[in-house]
């Protein structure tokens, strides 16, 4: 299993920068964890800590004109993908400086300036609309890439089946990255399937797919690039098995009664981030003073987020009704249902491209 | 121009694919076959197999396909063969077109048109029978056309088209033959509004879709024996006009509200509600309602028929009105 490209890290810059956003995500992470105890924030809360090495792997093959698509866990890819933490944050405190001024909450970020199609919280329920994003690219001429993230227990769903056949029948330009951190929920991979191998599935529909050390963040990038190329240059859908664990509960209501605690210390030993920091540090690439900074300036970025969220201001219960259908001039004419049919007129919508 | 309702649609369809490079129809048998109901029929040849796509059996996986190509700019036209399997997609237009733009601030509207056939009367038995646009029609977000004329038939998938937010037509299976005069510059027609399609003093008659002709035909009847009916075509069930419904109570001082789908629960109970609600003094008698027995559709004929909203019955239910109270 040791590969961290076999401890040689050929760009000391470039690790260091993955070092960031696997700690950008943690420390946003834990933070979360802090202010639901302290109750600022609530709902469910999935965290993603230990799975930090997939989403900082693949964003990085991303381009900015690509779309992403990703579950209920997903701070970290929305964080990645180039949300604020702030706006983030906000969006769980329900401010109207989140990025979904409220109305998603932890499970359901957007954000259409870097074309993240959330946060969707129905297991496997994103992975059709990444197909159809892909589609529209398709027959509008882009060669953009829709990266469509999903947990393993999406592979036990209709949609997910549905979604393959779809995308490899019409060679559709997505890239699947199945999160495979072992427990649906709290359902063992292995108790629910009766095949555990998830890239022969893929395979099963002629999609090229491949396991990855999700632990590892080269070689999820390096996997990650290799697919995004082969997506973009017209090679259809590719799939990669990302190898990962979750450290914490599933959610903030989980007792995980599910797994045993030395699994989660033998998975721990693999911290995505301790890998990378030791290997460099080992290889002398990473002077303490370094890591120091480093740590000092995520946590600044983290604060200052916080920050952000607890000085916003809550979203006004007069705009409720907005969104729920698009802005359309005022005709008189939509609607008139009476006192309580609202929400026939609201802000301004907009669908990309 | 003489047509068809299936003609009139497949003139939409196709007045649309040429007008607006983004639109293509997605679905179960559209292309080779023709559709199912022969509503594409000629297209795939004037339009090419990628705009008009053949689809497999992945209802879900298709409509949230559609979803995503309509985030991603296209003004998809998906085509669910009946109302019945739509069921398999019910995870894509409820928990994704129907709240993407609310969950996401405003950032992201689904200018997406589905498209299916609804409706019993044919012997076709339970799984292929079920009436459920006016449960769809309890989904905020989503907008619900039920097209009943040829002029609807023609003009309202144009429109919906230039709605920015997820708009479903369900076409009543036993609409497709029905033949009449269409205008030859015939056009899009609003869909914000109900129509009143005879007007009449006596008792106010409201529908949509699949019942509106035996409505008319009740009406014709009750016009012999000195009912002079008003009959509203809803047209759209989500959102409702309800002006145009309570401008006619406040006339007639009845109503009957014709609906093939069941009584519980529906949009014929949401109707009347609001009549109770917001025409409650120009009421002159209950409210009365024609629907489906609650009952899954039956195969044999006399047995479906029976489960059926009948002119009989609307008629039975409007003499009742009229005879009742003032």
């Amino acid at each position: 299993m040791t590969t961290l490209r076999s401890q040689g890290i050929p760009d000391a810059d470039h690790a260091v920068h993955l070092l960031r956003q696997m700690l950008r995500v943690r420390r946003l992470e834990e933070k979360c964890i802090e202010l639901y105890s302290a109750a600022r924030i609530r709902g469910f809360l999935h965290v993603y800590i230990g799975e930090e090495a997939v989403a900082a792997g693949v964003m990085e093959a991303l381009e900015p004109e690509d779309a992403v698509v990703a579950t209920y866990r997903e701070h970290g890819h929305a964080l990645l993908r180039g949300v604020s933490a702030g706006a983030i944050l906000a969006e769980m405190y329900g401010h109207a400086e989140g990025c979904c001024r409220g109305r998603g909450g932890s499970m359901h970020l957007f954000d259409a300036a870097t074309r993240f199609y959330g946060g969707n919280a129905i297991v496997a329920g994103g992975l059709p609309l990444a197909v159809g994003l892909a589609l529209a690219d398709r027959m509008a001429g882009r060669q953009r890439v829709t990266a469509c993230f999903f947990g393993e227990g999406a592979v036990a769903e209709g949609e997910f089946h549905e979604s393959m056949n779809l995308a490899a029948l019409w060679q559709l330009p997505v890239l699947f990255c199945c999160e495979n951190n072992l427990y649906a929920m709290g359902t063992a991979l292995g108790r629910s399937e009766s095949q555990t191998d998830i890239a022969l599935k893929a395979a099963g529909y002629e999609i090229p797919a491949w396991a990855v050390d999700g632990m590892d963040v080269l070689a999820v990038e390096e996997a990650a690039r290799r697919a995004v190329d082969a997506v973009r240059s017209g090679g259809g859908p590719h799939f990669l098995e990302l190898r990962t664990y979750r450290f914490r509960a599933h959610s903030m209501f989980d007792p995980e009664l599910y797994r045993e605690k030395s699994e989660v210390a033998r998975w721990m030993e693999r911290d995505p981030i301790s890998l990378l920091q030791s290997a460099m540090q080992a290889a002398a690439q990473l002077p303490d003073k370094d890591w120091a900074a480093l740590q000092a300036d995520v946590d600044a970025e983290i604060s200052t987020a916080v920050g952000f969220a607890e000085n916003g201001t809550p979203e006004p219960v007069s705009e409720l009704s907005r969104f729920v259908y698009s802005d359309r001039p005022d005709d008189g004419s939509a609607g008139g249902g009476g006192p309580e049919e609202q929400g026939t007129t609201a802000g301004k919508g907009g669908a990309a491209g | 121009m003489k047509t068809t309702y299936r003609e009139a649609m497949r003139a939409a369809l196709r007045d649309a694919m040429t007008r607006d490079e983004r639109v293509f129809l997605m679905g179960e048998d559209v292309g080779r076959y023709g559709g199912s109901f022969a509503v594409s029929l000629g297209l795939l040849e004037e339009f090419g197999p990628d705009r008009i796509r053949d689809t497999p059996l992945s209802e879900s996986g298709f409509v949230g396909a559609g979803i995503g190509a309509a985030l991603g700019g296209m003004r998809p036209v998906v085509e669910i063969m009946t109302v019945n399997f739509s069921l398999l997609a019910l995870d894509q237009i409820i928990n994704n077109a129907a709240t993407l733009l609310h969950m996401s601030g405003g950032q992201f509207n689904v200018p997406i048109v589905i498209r299916m056939t609804t409706g019993a009367g044919r012997q076709l038995g339970a799984q292929h029978s079920h009436s459920l646009e006016g449960w769809y029609a309890h989904i905020p977000g989503l907008r619900i056309l039920a097209p009943a004329t040829l002029a609807d038939a023609r003009g309202m998938l144009w429109t919906a088209l230039q709605d920015p937010d997820p708009v479903l037509i369900f076409e009543h299976g036993s609409l497709y033959n029905v033949a009449g005069e269409l205008d030859d510059d015939a056009d899009a027609v609003g869909i914000d509004k109900a129509a009143v399609l005879r007007e009449g003093d006596a008792i106010t008659l409201i529908t949509y879709g699949g019942t509106l002709p035996l409505v008319l035909e009740a009406a014709e009847q009750l016009d012999g024996e000195g009912i002079d009916a008003d009959v509203i075509d809803l047209r759209t069930l989500r959102p409702l006009d309800a002006h145009t419904i309570m401008d006619s109570v406040a006339r007639t001082h009845r109503a009957v509200v014709v609906d093939e789908g069941w009584r519980s629960g529906s949009i014929s109970a949401e109707i009347a509600a609001r009549i109770c609600e917001q025409a409650f003094f120009d009421l002159d008698a209950p409210v009365e309602r024609v629907c489906s027995l609650e009952v899954p559709v039956p195969y044999a004929k006399h047995l479906e028929q029976a489960a059926l909203p009948s002119v009989e019955r609307v008629m039975a239910a409007a003499r009742r009105a009229v005879g009742a109270g003032g």
